[in-house]
Order: structure tokens, then sequence, then C-alpha cells
């Protein structure tokens, strides 16, 4: 589509380590429209944390991306630094996991909010001042006043992750690149900064990337969402068509070992088996070894993303027979 | 705020001693440290001479007052111009990493082979003696040690979340290494920087006791204690007092080097 705001082709991240390469994405696509929440929900290692930090170019120099991430035609990954500078934080911006090591200990929070506007936009000490407390007020830190002049370790948890919210939001970007925001969080901070990225994705029309590996997260949540294995991509789809008919065997194995709103006393089924190392490419399908509607070319042929239905793609072999056992 | 412990506090009193030596050497001194008294030569130590006097009859208690200016100085530009060389190396080094970083370290490879002192002397030796010689040398020698902790901390630094945030929001990399990175990453530096004083000041009185740093008729601890030697049977106290003096300068950088890394370290 052209009207989509990022769009990864192919995207591949292989890590040089002693041991030899770890292929950590392995092929990779999708895309992001406008205002559209995207969902990339797999297990710890399934590289979609990598797949995330590999955008706007953030991975070490031990890591060799291959493949094409356009941001509005332009690729990110072929752009000159002075650019890439411009459009990291001025369009793209990205929150983690750990709102305490993501800020910085030794700076005001005002002063974080502040350097980005420096870095951004052109307004004098005063308007930057301003707007910074409005920043503050807009994800729901009260006093903001005197909050701006106060370190990080003064901030809660639950403050720290509000208050880098305020920082990824303050040059007003497009797209919000959020890696796991709320693992560290207890539960009931959890939902409260879901709910305040929700709204503050549709009030100020950005788009958003939110990685998790918290099924829950994703329905409440997402748009579309894109179910990752071993470093691939297994099914991309709207989310409750995703969840209701799920057309990637994994997909569906992952479903049925969750807790769900199904009968109470439902049998969980769990997945047997490990992941599969990513230190030695696999020729067939990754999730092969576990799963439990395996043909015979899955051990030796890779199967292809397709879509199989309106606005939902599987990379599973069996693909086809989920789809004809739900029906259409 | 956290209370400072007794040997920040021993430290600072010692150090604020010296300090006050230094900053007005002519209200302290009992007598001029350059006047000649030829009716007290090598007179031992007395109510009129606390330090007593050396083989002029200069009173050795006014020069000792008047050396601390020179060697509060030693301690001073010996370690602030190898330590903002090491840390600029260090940050760098640290952050680019690659080529950069292989010639680093075998850079400070030979510079470490040699023993510090031996260096800084054949480096005077090569220059000629005198202060600024003597501060060029130990900069030489002394900025790796400095280097060295900055860029382990700049490794540490680096893979912060806090600098993939900066990155991700787009600021410049001067921006992110001066602004981000080192006020993270000083902290160790400045605790070494302090206790490195108190080295310094030693090895600044060693090459002045050799003659290879402050000249006469500029009055140093060191120079007082080599001037002291020829008469050490007679006179001990001319090389005693000194001595002791730059032990309690040493002293005091020490504790309160120790005293800043215990304040420092529990805050992060």
């Amino acid at each position: 589509m052209s009207g989509d705001l990022l769009e990864i082709t192919d995207l591949k991240v292989t890590f040089d380590t002693p041991r030899g390469p770890v292929h950590a994405v392995d092929g990779v696509s999708f895309s992001v429209g406008r205002g559209e929440v995207l969902g990339i929900v797999g297990e710890s290692g399934s590289g979609k944390s990598v797949t995330l930090r590999a955008i706007p170019r953030l991975l070490h120099a031990n890591a060799a991306v291959t493949g094409r991430a356009l941001w509005r035609g332009q690729d990110l990954f072929a752009m000159d630094a002075e650019t890439l500078r411009r459009v990291r934080g001025g369009k793209i911006a990205a929150i983690f996991q750990e709102p305490m090591s993501a800020l910085n200990p030794v700076l005001p929070i005002g002063q974080q909010i502040d350097e980005v506007l420096v870095a951004h936009t052109t307004h004098d000490r005063a308007a930057r001042r301003r707007r910074g407390a409005e920043l503050l007020g807009l994800v729901g830190i009260a006093s903001a006043a005197t909050r701006l002049d106060q370190y990080p370790h003064e901030f809660s948890g639950g403050m720290r992750q509000r208050a880098m919210i305020a920082i990824a939001l303050a040059a007003n970007p497009e797209l919000l690149l959020a890696d796991e925001p709320t693992t560290a969080l207890d539960v009931t901070i959890q939902d409260q900064i879901l709910k305040l990225m929700l709204r503050l994705v549709a009030e100020l029309g950005m788009s958003m990337v939110l990685v998790t590996h918290d099924l829950g997260v994703i329905a409440e949540t997402c748009d579309r969402v894109a179910v990752m294995y071993a470093g691939r991509l297994c099914e991309t789809g709207v989310v409750a068509e995703v969840f209701e008919r799920p057309l990637h065997a994994y997909t569906r194995a992952l479903l049925q070992s969750m807790p769900g709103e199904g009968a109470a006393r439902a049998q969980l089924i769990p997945i047997p088996g490990q992941p599969p190392r990513v230190d030695k490419p696999v020729p067939g399908c990754a999730f092969a070894p576990r799963c439990t509607l395996t043909e015979a070319r899955c051990a030796s042929e890779r199967p292809l993303l397709r879509a199989l239905a309106p606005a939902h793609a599987s990379a599973c072999h069996a693909g086809e027979r989920l789809l004809a056992e739900t029906g259409p | 705020m956290k209370r400072l412990s007794a040997p920040l506090i021993g430290g600072m009193i010692l150090l604020g001693a010296v300090m006050l030596c230094a900053m007005i050497p002519d209200v302290l001194a009992p007598y001029d440290p350059l006047g000649f008294d030829f009716a007290a030569l090598l007179a031992p130590p007395s109510a009129a001479h606390p330090f007593g006097t050396d083989q002029f009859g200069r009173d050795m208690l006014s020069r000792t007052i008047s050396a601390a200016r020179i060697d509060l100085q030693i301690a001073l530009f010996a370690t602030i111009f190898p330590c903002v060389l090491g840390v600029l190396i260090g940050l760098f080094v640290g952050w680019y990493g690659g080529v950069a970083d292989m010639i680093f370290g075998r850079l400070v490879d030979l510079v470490v082979t040699f023993p510090f002192l031996v260096l800084v002397i054949a480096i005077v030796a090569i220059l000629g003696p005198g202060l600024v010689n003597m501060y060029i040398a130990i900069t030489i020698v002394g900025w790796v040690a400095y280097a060295r902790l900055m860029h382990s901390e700049v490794l540490v630094q680096k893979a912060g979340e806090y600098v993939a945030a900066a990155r991700v929001l787009g600021y410049s990399t001067p921006r992110i290494l001066f602004r981000h990175i080192l006020p993270n990453a000083i902290r160790p530096v400045l605790v070494y920087l302090v206790s490195d004083m108190a080295l310094v000041i030693l090895l600044g009185s060693s090459l002045g006791y050799l003659g290879l740093g402050a000249q006469p008729p500029e009055a140093e601890w060191g120079v007082l204690i080599a001037d002291g030697k020829n008469f050490f049977n007679q006179a001990p106290w001319i090389a005693l007092f000194p001595g002791a003096v730059i032990v309690i300068a040493g002293l005091g950088f020490s504790l309160t080097g120790d005293g800043l890394a215990d304040l420092l370290e529990v805050k992060r």
C-alpha cells in the first residue's frame, strides 16, 4: 500500500558472535498505516524487540541489517546521518521497557524534555518550558511545574514511564515505537499506562508499533497484530480476526495455551518442546518440531507469508486447512 | 542529604589547613621565608622557631608554609591536565571503538609497560628540569589512567537504555557524548582525581628532591628535604618537618578521595 507510513520489507538481522552468526530476525515484512496500532507479539528471543530496534537503526555495530524500511518512501537504512537524526525523535520516537534506565539519571525531567524541543523545534526557552509542563499534564502527571525540576529517582515507576512518554511525544512524532512499555510495571499501573498510550495515539493521530509478549495487551490495544516465532513472521492480520480464527499452527497453539474468555474449566494445551536455536538456519518451518499439524514438506520447505483471507496473512503450510476447518 | 563521614571531614580539615597556608602564607609565616639570620644557624626547634632553622638561619616553619603554594599548584596542574586529556580520549575511544580502540589499547600497553616514575624522569630529562616540563611529562604519562577509567565506564554507559533513548530522540553525537554519557561516567574519574592529587604531591616532591621539578629559589617540600639531607646528622629537623607535612597533605587528599568515593557510591 502506498498510503503506509512505514513499510518493512524482508528485514534480516544477523548478529556476529564469537560462536558464529545468529539469525535474530529472518525475513520479516510488515507495514504500519497512518493512525494504526500494530502489535508485534512473540515469546522471548523471537526477535520482536530486535525488529523494533532495527527500524530506527538502534542496533549495535555487530548487527548486520538487510532489507528495507521505507519511511514515507525513504529508506531509513540508506539514509544519511543528518536526515536520520531529524527523523529520529522528530518523526519516529521510541519508548522502552525499563523507564528508569531509559531516563538519564543525572538530568532533571524538565531538561530531558527541553532537550528534545531544542533538537527538533525552534521554540524559545519560555515556550519550551510551557510545552514541558503541558506535556507532563498530557501524560497525567500532576503539579507539572514542580515535577519538571525533579530527577528520575524522585519519580515512581509508573511516573517514569509517563515521563518517558512525554519525552517521546515532545516533538509531535508521527510514529511511536514501544518496546514492551509496560513489562517492568506492576499490573494496575500497566493498565493505566496502556490506556494512556491508546488515548494519546488516538488524540494526536499517531501510529504505534507495540512490542509485547502479552496477548492480552494486544487484544486490548492493537488494530492489527503480527505474530513472530524464531525470528520469522508467522501471521499478520486484524486482531479480532487472528484471535478468532488463527491461520498459523503456532498462533493457534499459542492461543490454546492461554487462559481465555472461554469456559472456566476449558483445558489449556501447552506447547511441547523449546524454540529452535537461532545460531543455525532452519530449512523448513521453524515451528515444525513442536507442531501438531505437520506435513511432510514442513521440515524441508519454508512456508511463505501469503494472504489467506482479507487482511489476514499466514506463513503456514497448514493455513489452508485451518481456513477450511473454520469456514469463511 | 547524606551525612559526611569521619574520614571525609578529617581529610577536608587537613586539606583546608594546607590550602590556608597556600592562600595566606605571609600572614601565617612568623618570619620571611628567605630572610637569613646568622645568629641562629641550624637552630633546633624552639618556641621562637617551632620547626628549627636551616644552615642560613632561615625559619623552617615559614619556609614550609610558603612551599605549600607550589605543592598545591603541583597537585592541581599535575592532575587536571592528564585528567582532561584522558577523559576526552577515553570518551571518544569508548564511543567509537573499532580501530581507535585498537590503537588506544596498544598505546596504553606501551605506557603502562614502563614504571611511572622512570618514564616521567626520562621525559623531564629530555625536556629539561622545571615545573612546566614536569607537568608536560606527567600529562604524557598520566592520561592513561584516566583514559582507561573513562573508557571502561563509557562502554558500560553506552549500552544503557538512556543512550538508546537519546539516539532515537535524534540527538547529535557530541550532545550524547558530553551531555548524557560524560556526566554519568565521570564519577569514578573524579574520585580517582582526588586520590591522584596525593600521589602527584609525592611525585612532585620526589622530582623536586632529585632537582627535576621546582627549581630554587622556589621553595617546594621535596626541595626543602633535598636541602636538609646534607645536614641530616646535625640538624634532622630541616628534612623532617617538610617530610611530615608531605605526609599530612597526602593523607588529607587520600582521606578526602576515599570519603568522596563512599559518598558518591551510595547515590548510584
